[in-house]
C-alpha cells in the first residue's frame, strides 16, 4: 500500500497531462495549464517544508550545543526575523494590505538590499577566484580537448572587450576573419550554438525517456527503499 | 606574533573608518537604515571575501545569516506570489481580498475552484515529512509532483526542444532563413550558408558522440572525435562567459565598497 498509491497517483496523473496534449476541448484543454499552477503552488509547500528542515537540523544542533551551535543560532534568528518581516510586511509604508512585501522602503526590502543581494553576489564572485584556479589546472593537463576549452574560453573573453579588438585591429579587412571579435563571433554563434543544440536534444531524448520509465512506473527511485 | 600583527592592523582599519566617518567623507552607520545597511552589507561582503584567505568564524557568521535569510527570502516570496493569489485566492476569493489582497480583480469562483483543493492536500501531506510518522504519506505529495513533471515535461520537451530543435537545424541548411539586408528583404549569402553548413556538421558530429550503440571506431570514430571538440568549444565558450559574469559580480562589489560605503570613487 505504501508503494502502491504512489505509483497509482504518479501514473494518472503523468499519464493524464499527456493525453490532455491531444484533446483541446474541455474539461482537458486547461488541464495543462492548471496542473502548471498546482506545480507552483507544491514547489511553495516544498519551500516551507524546506525551512521547516531548517528549523529542524538547526534546532537539534543548538540543542545538543554541538560545535558552531552559535552559528546555527545565527541562521535561526536571521530565518524567523525575515520570516517575521515578510509575512507581516513590517514596516511597509502602506501598510499590511497597501502595497506589495517588495515595495521600495518596507523592511523586506531592506533584506534584500543589505543582506540577501550583497551575499548572494559577494558568494558569486569569489568564484572568479576558484575559476582561475580551475582553468590553471586545466591548462596543465595539456591535452588536445582541455588546450580547445581554454583557447576558446579566452578568445570569448577577450573577444567581448575592447582589448581584443585593439589586438587585430591592425589586420587588413581580407583578413577581418581572423580578428579575435569575428572570431568570438562565429564561436558564439556557429560552434557554440551548435554544441547546445546537440546537447538540448540529448537532454530532450532523455527526459522523454525518464519520464516514460516514471509514468510507466519502471522508475521507483523517489519512492525509497522501504 | 601573528596575532599581534592582525590586532594592530584591524586597529588601524578601525581608526580610519572612524576618522572618515567622523569627519562625514563617508557615510555613518547611525544615519538611519539605510547608513546602516550600507555599512551591514559592506561588512557581510567582506567577511564573505575573507574566505579567500582561510575558513573563518566572521565567514561563517556570513554564511550562516545568508542561508537563513535566503530560506525565509524564498518562502516568504513564495507565501505572497503563488499561496496567497493561486491558492487562497482561488478557494475563498472574498475572504482572500478583504485580508491580504484588496486589488484582487475577481471575487468570485472560478468554474473548477474546488480542483485547487487538490494542491492544498498533497501540499499538507508533503509537510507531513517532518513528522517521523507521517513520512510516507509524504510520499503521495513527491508522486503527485513527479507525475506533474513528467506529465508536463515529456510533451514540452517533445515539441519544444527535440522536434524545434531538429527543425531549426534542417531549415538552416535547406537555406530557408537566409541573412535578411536592413531593408527586409531576404537575401542569401555564401558566407552564411557555409557557417549554416558548419553548424549543421558540427551538431551531427556532437550528436555521433552522444550515440553510444555503435562502437566509436574508423571513420564514426573520426566523426564523434570532432563532436568532442565541437563540444569542448560550447563548453570553452560556457566557461568564457561564466568567468566573464563572476569578474562583473566582482567588479560590482568591489564598487559598492569603494564607492557607496568608503566614498573614494
Amino acid at each position: 500500500m505504501k508503494r502502491t498509491i504512489p505509483l497509482a497517483i504518479t501514473a494518472i496523473v503523468g499519464a493524464v497531462l499527456v493525453i490532455a496534449y491531444f484533446i483541446p476541448h474541455p474539461p482537458f484543454d486547461g488541464l495543462r495549464e492548471d496542473f502548471s499552477i498546482f506545480f507552483d503552488i507544491m514547489a511553495t509547500f516544498a519551500f516551507i517544508l524546506g525551512g521547516g528542515n531548517l528549523i529542524k537540523m538547526h534546532g537539534n544542533r543548538i540543542s545538543r550545543r554541538e560545535e558552531g551551535w552559535f552559528f546555527s543560532l545565527v541562521t535561526i534568528v536571521g530565518f524567523l526575523l525575515v520570516l517575521l518581516v515578510g509575512l507581516t510586511k513590517f514596516g511597509n509604508p502602506d501598510g499590511f494590505r497597501g502595497s506589495s512585501v517588495t515595495a521600495s522602503g518596507s523592511y523586506f526590502d531592506h533584506v534584500y538590499e543589505y543582506i540577501f543581494r550583497p551575499c548572494g553576489a559577494t558568494m558569486f564572485a569569489l568564484l572568479a577566484f576558484y575559476v582561475a584556479s580551475a582553468s590553471f589546472r586545466a591548462f596543465r593537463a595539456r591535452n588536445a580537448e582541455a588546450s580547445i576549452l581554454l583557447l576558446v574560453a579566452f578568445i570569448i573573453l577577450l573577444g567581448r572587450t575592447f582589448v581584443g579588438a585593439l589586438l587585430t585591429s591592425w589586420l587588413p579587412d581580407s583578413l577581418r576573419f581572423l580578428t579575435i571579435p569575428y572570431l568570438a563571433e562565429k564561436i558564439m554563434v556557429v560552434l557554440n550554438f551548435a554544441g547546445n543544440r546537440a546537447i538540448m536534444i540529448g537532454i530532450a531524448l532523455g527526459i522523454v525517456s525518464t519520464s516514460l520509465k516514471v509514468i510507466i512506473g519502471i522508475d521507483r527511485s523517489y519512492l525509497g527503499s522501504d | 606574533m601573528k596575532r599581534a600583527l592582525w590586532i594592530i592592523i584591524t586597529g588601524i582599519i578601525v581608526a580610519v573608518l572612524v576618522v572618515r566617518t567622523a569627519s562625514g567623507n563617508m557615510e555613518s552607520p547611525f544615519a538611519g537604515i539605510e547608513g546602516f545597511g550600507t555599512w551591514f552589507a559592506a561588512l557581510l561582503t567582506l567577511a564573505i571575501m575573507s574566505f579567500l584567505y582561510d575558513d573563518n568564524p566572521l565567514y561563517r557568521f556570513a554564511e550562516h545569516l545568508f542561508v537563513g535569510v535566503s530560506a525565509a527570502y524564498w518562502m516568504v516570496m513564495g507565501f505572497w506570489s503563488t499561496l496567497v493569489p493561486n491558492l487562497l485566492g482561488k478557494l475563498w476569493p472574498s475572504l482572500t481580498a478583504q485580508l491580504f489582497m484588496p486589488g484582487l480583480a475577481d471575487t468570485t469562483h472560478d468554474p473548477l475552484w474546488f480542483m485547487y483543493f487538490i494542491p492544498m492536500a498533497f501540499g499538507v501531506l508533503l509537510l507531513l515529512r517532518l513528522f517521523p510518522k507521517g513520512g510516507h504519506l509524504s510520499r503521495w505529495a513527491l508522486a503527485f509532483i513527479l507525475g506533474t513533471t513528467a506529465g508536463l515535461r515529456l510533451i514540452a520537451f517533445l515539441t519544444a526542444d527535440f522536434m524545434g530543435q531538429i527543425r531549426s537545424t534542417l531549415k538552416s541548411v535547406a537555406g530557408l532563413t537566409p541573412a535578411v539586408l536592413p531593408g527586409g528583404s531576404p537575401s542569401f549569402s555564401f558566407e552564411t550558408m557555409f557557417w549554416d553548413l558548419v553548424a549543421v556538421i558540427a551538431i551531427m558530429a556532437a550528436l555521433c558522440y552522444f550515440y553510444f550503440s555503435k562502437e566509436h571506431k574508423g571513420s564514426f570514430g573520426a566523426f564523434s572525435r570532432i563532436g568532442i571538440w565541437v563540444l569542448m568549444i560550447t563548453f570553452g565558450a560556457g566557461f568564457g562567459y561564466t568567468v566573464m559574469g563572476r569578474i562583473a559580480l566582482l567588479v560590482g562589489r568591489i564598487e559598492f565598497l569603494l564607492r557607496d560605503w568608503l566614498a573614494v570613487i
